[in-house]
């Protein structure tokens, strides 16, 4: 009967696939290339190629451009055999898991990960660990039991305190202020933005400024855009707008210059002088802060090899050479402090070129 | 007296029908594929290759099977992953609010019965357009998984589940969910193929009012498909939460072109009326096994979209150019017998 | 007095009033919303999707849809900045009429898919979706052009206004208008609804149908590289992932405005009221400090309205024909 003829087919069809399938890992469980295992003796001494991968939140970003730039260069003179980026073309949360999937199956010795969520990135970083890579958090952390440790641009709560501190100087000591973020669950702007609550609460000198919003942007330029716009016109009587992230800042100077509020709202963040220098030149902005993303990616390297030669394991106390930039001690929470913040203004900004 | 000018080509009848259908040469190419990447693809042979890559693409599966149906059936549904993302919010929000996980993910699969059967009334009973429906719907239940849970993230799943989650069936690499995803597989694949509603899913593809004449009940019939449609998208937003101990609002989020490249890669026509799961299953796979490879070997993400693109027209122009190839075969045949009958007994001239 | 109310009858009417009417409760609610300032941001913020809006309609009309619409604009986008980075001399209106043909180009790849090749709009259109997308990461990288690296006159075009309305707004005021005119008057325009509503009787009727549906799939794309053009004088930067995402908010835009999904009804200014009335529920909801949460819920539950409204009317249009048919037999 047809029908049964069909039901074979269709059977044997599937079986087929199966088979195959099971073939492939069978294959691959007797023949397994320098995968699993052997890369646990990759993390164990010298005399191995070693190899490291960046995965920053997202790619074609151009602050992350620049920490990949240093990371790069720091894994060439550090002596890594191999130096990959590789990232999601979108900041989601899911995305980096199949990336660090690929480098686990890669046998990567150090992987250096700005994590877009704290903890959806966790169990396959396990897995990368579990086969023997080391994990080095930077930009943005990753819950702390995942990784060995954290590279930090700059002590939290100095970046917080620098933002108050201008904005507090930009708007003359008083009036409403607001808060321009990235995506809500990024670690990184979390923290700094409790900070600056906190700031902002218990210092006397901020006792008449109030902060009336915080807004997310997403790190995406036109909706950073309406969110500007949209806080101006929710809040008439504001004075100033801070913006932790390079593309908020970017997008709000740029509504502002077009805008009546040029010269009469004060911006205030973190920004790339290559990007704010116009809005410095034109009144906008009058100064701004960041720290050299390079140098960032660089420590982050150094780091990922003193960890795979086993020079220092991560606790806190460990010391190592970040090449020309001299030595880093792990500090609390195993975290790595790279420098103290610079700030931007009409006077230096056409130093820089980045 | 009627002449027969031109022997018709038949169609493809018995054993060729099925060797040569459009789902058995997805499957062919799938094998092809794998057995290419096996051999080329540095470490794509290994067990961990079948556990990422399968976890990778069971969402995708999951909803891709009813998504199937409704396709054949001459409809659509484009409010799967936020369906999946709404369930994935509520179960977060749930979750912290310290209810029993078991009660949540019961009151997330109700969720998911809820979106479909709005989704289906709207259709049905309403009669409106699926696409306009389901656009109105994607955006509806992305919002409100917005709503539920906002910017919020919840990661604290219990490690039991999340590691049964992602675990394997012993060293095959297998996950064991797989389970779960084969016997959905089955149930669509037995329903569409070996079952009379199935069997009427396609008549009604090709026109429903026929089939109404016919005496399927269309609405009803369809009414089942986005209520099921529903029920599966909450259970792949189940095990996304799961599988990234992660509930966030733009969990899942893009799903649904995946799939659809999926099931369309997989043979089943836009239009309704053609399809086979089989297929389907062979066209996800294929999707998910390129990525995967080109992912392995640390290539852009540029050449997977282009990739995925490309293979998304070629799966739709390339059986209209065979069509269209078949065509002027036909014709110049015909032309021919016509000349060559024209010859033996002309017709007479006044 | 019939034909007077007899205007309550369009399509527009329903989106018409809503956006009159959510404009109303946000000013009565906060008058900051409709200052000049107010006003000119709500007008900058919905031209580019009154652009894309319209030339979604065209395509709608005739029973087709075009997904790939945000790839093309984050192509032409960047390639506007590319341009004046690379020749900063360049005239601005070559520029424009560069990413115009640009756009052209990349629409008549869909339309020569889906009216020669007879393949469905839906699937191509996605595929090209992800190719152009893919194209425009592969051809900028990490690479973004900011405002800076495009002259200023060029930027000015969204700041600039005449008569209190942005530059780039007349613009597409112009374009849309030029349109309305030529869907209701000119052969052309009225074969696309014949063609909409039932493509074969329109083929048997002599209509180019091919030609027709390639045409409106071109002009599409030429609307999506002005849009693009537009959009790199009104934001900071373009890069790869500019117009990311678009396509949902352009299809819905044209849908709330009265396109109907089944093609042969709707008008490009019914598009081009949704598009405003979309972005300006987004502004609404900040000025009412009403969580932002809400938004896309609300977008959705507007689809949705807009459609069921749709249904309605034609049910009793429907009915009305037959029982007038009757009356004549």
């Amino acid at each position: 009967m047809a029908l049964t003829r069909r039901l074979r087919r269709i059977a044997a069809g599937i079986a087929a696939t199966t088979a195959l399938a099971m073939l492939a890992t069978a294959c691959g469980g007797g023949a397994e290339p320098e995968g699993t295992a052997t890369s646990g003796g990759g993390g164990g001494g010298g005399g191995e190629d070693l190899t490291i991968t960046f995965i920053p939140k997202q790619l074609n970003n151009p602050y992350t451009d620049v920490v990949l730039g240093g990371g790069k260069a720091g894994a060439e003179a550090a002596g890594f055999a191999e130096a990959e980026v590789v990232g999601p073309l979108e900041a989601s949360a899911s995305s980096q898991v199949s990336f660090i999937n690929a480098e686990t199956q890669a046998g990567t010795s150090v992987i250096v990960i700005a994590a877009n969520d704290p903890d959806a990135v966790g169990p396959a970083l396990q897995e990368a660990r579990d086969g023997g890579a080391k994990i080095v958090a930077f930009d943005s952390d990753t819950a702390p039991q995942y990784r060995d440790v954290f590279i930090s641009q700059v002590v939290a709560k100095d970046v917080a305190l620098i933002q108050t501190e201008l904005i507090a100087e930009q708007i003359g000591g008083s009036g409403e202020i607001a808060i321009l973020s990235a995506t809500a669950n990024a670690t990184n702007q979390n923290e700094w933005i409790k900070f600056m609550e906190e700031d902002l609460k218990t210092n006397p000198k901020y006792k008449d400024i109030k902060l009336v919003a915080k807004v997310y942007g997403d790190d995406d330029d036109t909706k950073s855009f309406q969110e500007a716009q949209g806080l101006l016109q929710a809040y008439p009587n504001l004075k100033g707008i801070i913006s932790p992230t390079t593309v908020g800042i970017a997008a709000t100077g740029r509504y502002l210059s077009t805008s009546k509020y040029k010269g009469k709202v004060a911006l205030t963040g973190l920004g790339l002088p290559n990007e704010m220098r116009e809005y410095v030149k034109d009144g906008t902005v009058k100064e701004f802060a960041l720290w050299d993303p390079a140098q960032l990616g660089q420590v982050a390297a150094w780091a990922g090899k003193a960890l795979a030669d086993g020079a220092i394991t991560g606790k806190v106390g460990d010391k190592f050479t970040a090449g020309d930039l001299g030595e880093r001690t792990v500090g609390e929470n195993n975290i790595v402090i790279v420098g103290p913040p610079t700030r931007f203004n009409a006077d230096n900004i056409d130093d820089y070129d980045f | 007296m009627s002449e027969v000018l031109v022997e018709e080509t038949k169609g493809l009848t018995g054993v060729a029908r099925i060797l040569l259908s459009r789902g058995s040469i997805m499957i062919y190419v799938l094998v092809a594929v794998l057995v290419y990447c096996i051999l080329v693809v540095p470490r794509f042979a290994s067990v961990r290759t079948t556990g990422f890559l399968l976890l990778d693409v069971i969402p995708i599966l999951m909803i891709a099977t009813p998504m199937t149906l409704v396709i054949i059936s001459g409809e659509i549904d484009l409010s799967v992953a936020s369906t999946a993302g709404l369930a994935s919010a509520v179960m977060g929000v749930l979750w912290a609010g310290g209810m029993n996980i078991g009660l949540v993910m019961v009151i997330c699969l109700v969720v998911g019965l809820v979106a479909g059967t709005v989704n289906g009334i709207l259709v049905t009973v309403i009669g409106l357009p699926s696409l306009a429906v389901t656009i109105g719907t994607l955006a509806l239940y992305r919002g409100l998984a917005l709503v539920v849970i906002g910017d919020n993230a919840v990661a604290n799943f219990p490690p039991a589940l999340t590691r049964f989650t992602t675990s394997k069936i012993g060293t095959t690499g297998i996950p064991v969910v797989m389970i779960i995803v084969a016997v959905i597989v089955i149930i669509f694949g037995v329903l569409l193929h070996f079952t009379p509603f199935g069997r009427a899913l396609f008549a009604l593809g090709f026109s429903s009012e026929a089939a109404e004449f016919v005496g399927i009940k269309v609405n009803r019939a369809k009414l089942y498909l986005y209520v099921a449609t529903g029920l599966i998208s909450a259970m792949a937003g189940i095990f996304w939460t799961l599988r990234y101990s992660s509930a966030r609002s733009d969990n899942a989020s893009g799903l649904e072109l995946a799939v659809i490249a999926g099931v369309l890669l997989g043979g089943v026509s836009i239009f309704g009326g053609k399809g086979s799961i089989p297929g389907v299953i062979a066209g996800v796979l294929l999707i998910g096994v390129i990525n995967y490879a080109l992912r392995l070997q640390r290539i852009s993400d540029v050449v997977l979209i282009i990739v995925t693109g490309s293979l998304l027209i070629a799966s739709v122009v390339g059986p209209s150019l065979f069509e269209w190839l078949r065509g002027l075969r036909h014709d110049r045949r015909v032309r021919r017998e016509l000349a060559r009958s024209e010859h033996a007994s002309p017709t007479i001239q006044t | 007095m019939r034909s007077a109310l007899g205007f309550l009858r369009f399509r527009e009417v329903p989106v018409a009033a809503a956006l009159i009417v959510l404009v109303l409760v946000t000013f009565l609610v906060n008058p900051q919303f409709l200052t000049a300032q107010g006003v000119k941001d709500l007008l900058l913020n919905s031209t580019i999707l009154i652009i894309l809006a319209a030339g979604q309609a065209l395509v709608i009309i005739t029973r087709n849809v075009d997904l790939s619409v945000g790839s093309m604009l984050g192509l032409t986008a960047y390639a506007t900045g590319v341009l004046f980075a690379r020749a900063p001399e360049i005239p601005i209106i070559a520029v424009f009429v560069i990413c115009i043909v640009f756009g052209g180009l990349l629409g008549a790849v869909n339309g020569l898919l889906v009216s020669v090749a007879k393949v469905p709009a839906l699937v191509i259109t996605l595929g090209t979706l992800y190719i152009y997308r893919g194209l425009n990461n592969a051809w900028a990288g990490g690479k973004q052009y900011f405002a800076g690296d495009r002259p200023d006159a060029f930027g000015r075009l969204s700041v600039d206004t005449f008569l209190g309305v942005p530059i780039i707004t007349l613009i597409a005021l112009v374009i849309l208008v030029l349109l309305a005119i030529y869907m209701a008057g000119a052969r052309g325009g009225r074969d696309l609804y014949a063609i909409g509503s039932e493509p074969a009787a329109a083929e048997l009727f002599g209509i180019p149908v091919t030609r027709r549906i390639f045409a409106v799939f071109v002009a599409n794309g030429l609307l999506a590289g002005l849009a693009g053009v537009l959009y790199a004088s009104r934001f900071n930067s373009v890069g790869a992932t500019t117009g990311s995402a678009l396509e949902l908010d352009v299809v819905a835009a044209a849908v709330v405005g009265g396109v109907a999904i089944f093609g042969g009804s709707g008008t490009v200014v019914g598009a081009a009221i949704g598009a405003v009335l979309l972005t300006t529920i987004t502004s609404s909801l900040t000025a009412l400090r009403v969580d932002k949460f809400w938004q896309q819920a609300i977008v959705g539950v507007l689809i949705l309205t807009a459609i069921i409204v749709d249904r309605i009317a034609s049910i009793r249009t429907a009915r009305k024909l037959r029982i007038s048919e009757a009356r004549h037999v």
